[in-house]
């Protein structure tokens, strides 16, 4: 397959599979959003032999090769909230901050202890 | 409106090329404090305060790249099922750890910022800290917080839990790929994932994994942990 056709056939197929999934978050009204579905049902229709991996490989490997650059500009829109972050800065800066940690620690550890067993 | 396109290319085109420049020079000096996406954000917001561009105009093009964020979240199926067969073979660990994770990050959060004497609605904006900004933003919705907030929150968590997630973790001897990209999607979610991607397919997969699942837990363990809360702290004396 030429490679032009393998990334217009990859992004159409992750297109469909967001599609699906917005559509199942709101018809069920799900606190999911349709992007998170649409990851879950792609693995499963990998899995079931539905979707063939090199026909998402292409577009997939370069999306998440470039995934952190993805959130550069919704990052800048922090700058919109300045004010808001402002007014309650001590209570949102410690509660993130140790909240971050505790998250990051104990999901490590606690995995790696059972994983062990 | 000639001079409109160009801003909009200018905008996406800058975006990308600050972000190559900062990768290298994060290459170069493998300084965690330098992390790509940190430097970039914090320098594409010291440019727009000093020109005095408002970000509705620098995200016309802005948009332009993350238009494919969420086609790239549907691309973590891709990893999720390469790595399938081990974290299978781990699904236990794998509940139990993120279910300890999210009830840890609600309590937290919330309960720090209750200590403080926040105010109910940035108590309730701080509380889903642990989960994706879009899956924050519908929760805080529910539960009477201010969504943008909590928007601002995960993302300011992503970058945070990014930058000093990795190296806390191997201080804390946490070696394991799959722990550890769990730990990084819990704590940080997408800026997580992608930083764990950087280390490998199974930290990658992993991660995404962690955002599926702390979200859908965090969605149905939330209001009751939070009602507690707010009961313990109404509690005199």
């Amino acid at each position: 397959m030429p490679r032009i056709a393998s990334y217009a056939l990859s992004l159409l197929v992750l297109l469909a599979f967001l599609g699906i999934g917005r559509l199942i978050s709101t018809l069920f009204g799900l606190p999911i959003p349709g992007s998170v579905i649409g990851m879950i049902l792609l693995a499963v229709a990998l899995g079931a032999g539905i979707v063939r991996e090199r026909w998402v490989a292409a577009t997939s490997e370069l999306l998440l090769r470039y995934l952190a650059l993805l959130f550069v500009p919704p990052g800048v829109g922090l700058m919109l909230y300045f004010g808001l972050l402002q007014e309650a800065w001590v209570a949102i800066g410690v509660s993130v901050v140790v909240s971050t940690i505790v998250v990051l620690l104990l999901v490590g550890s606690v995995h790696q202890r059972l994983e062990k067993q | 409106m000639m001079t409109g396109w160009i801003a909009v290319i200018g905008g996406a085109a800058g975006t990308v090329a600050l972000f190559l420049a900062a990768t290298a020079l994060y290459r170069r000096t493998r300084l965690f404090l330098l992390h790509p996406v940190l430097v970039t954000i914090t320098t594409i917001i010291l440019l727009l305060l000093i020109a005095g561009i408002p970000y509705e105009q620098y995200n016309r093009g802005g948009r332009l790249i993350s238009l494919f964020l969420e086609p790239a979240v549907v691309a973590l199926g891709l990893p999720l099922y390469r790595q399938w067969p081990a974290i299978r073979r781990q699904a236990r660990a794998i509940l139990m750890a993120l279910v300890i994770g999210s009830i840890a990050g609600i309590v937290t959060a919330a309960g720090l910022a209750l200590a403080l004497a926040a105010t109910p609605e940035v108590v309730l904006s701080l509380a889903p800290r642990s989960v994706t900004a879009p899956i924050a933003i519908g929760i805080s919705e529910a539960t009477g917080g201010v969504p943008a907030l909590a928007a601002a929150v995960a993302i300011a968590s992503g970058i945070l839990g990014a930058i000093i997630g990795p190296p806390l973790l191997r201080i804390a001897g946490i070696r394991s790929p799959t722990a550890f990209g769990l730990a990084l999607g819990a704590a940080s979610h997408g800026i997580g994932t992608a930083r764990a991607l950087e280390e490998g397919e199974a930290e990658g997969a992993a991660a995404g994994l962690s955002i599926a699942l702390m979200g859908a837990v965090t969605a149905a363990l939330l209001p009751l942990i939070v009602a507690g809360l707010f009961a313990l702290f109404a509690l005199p004396g």
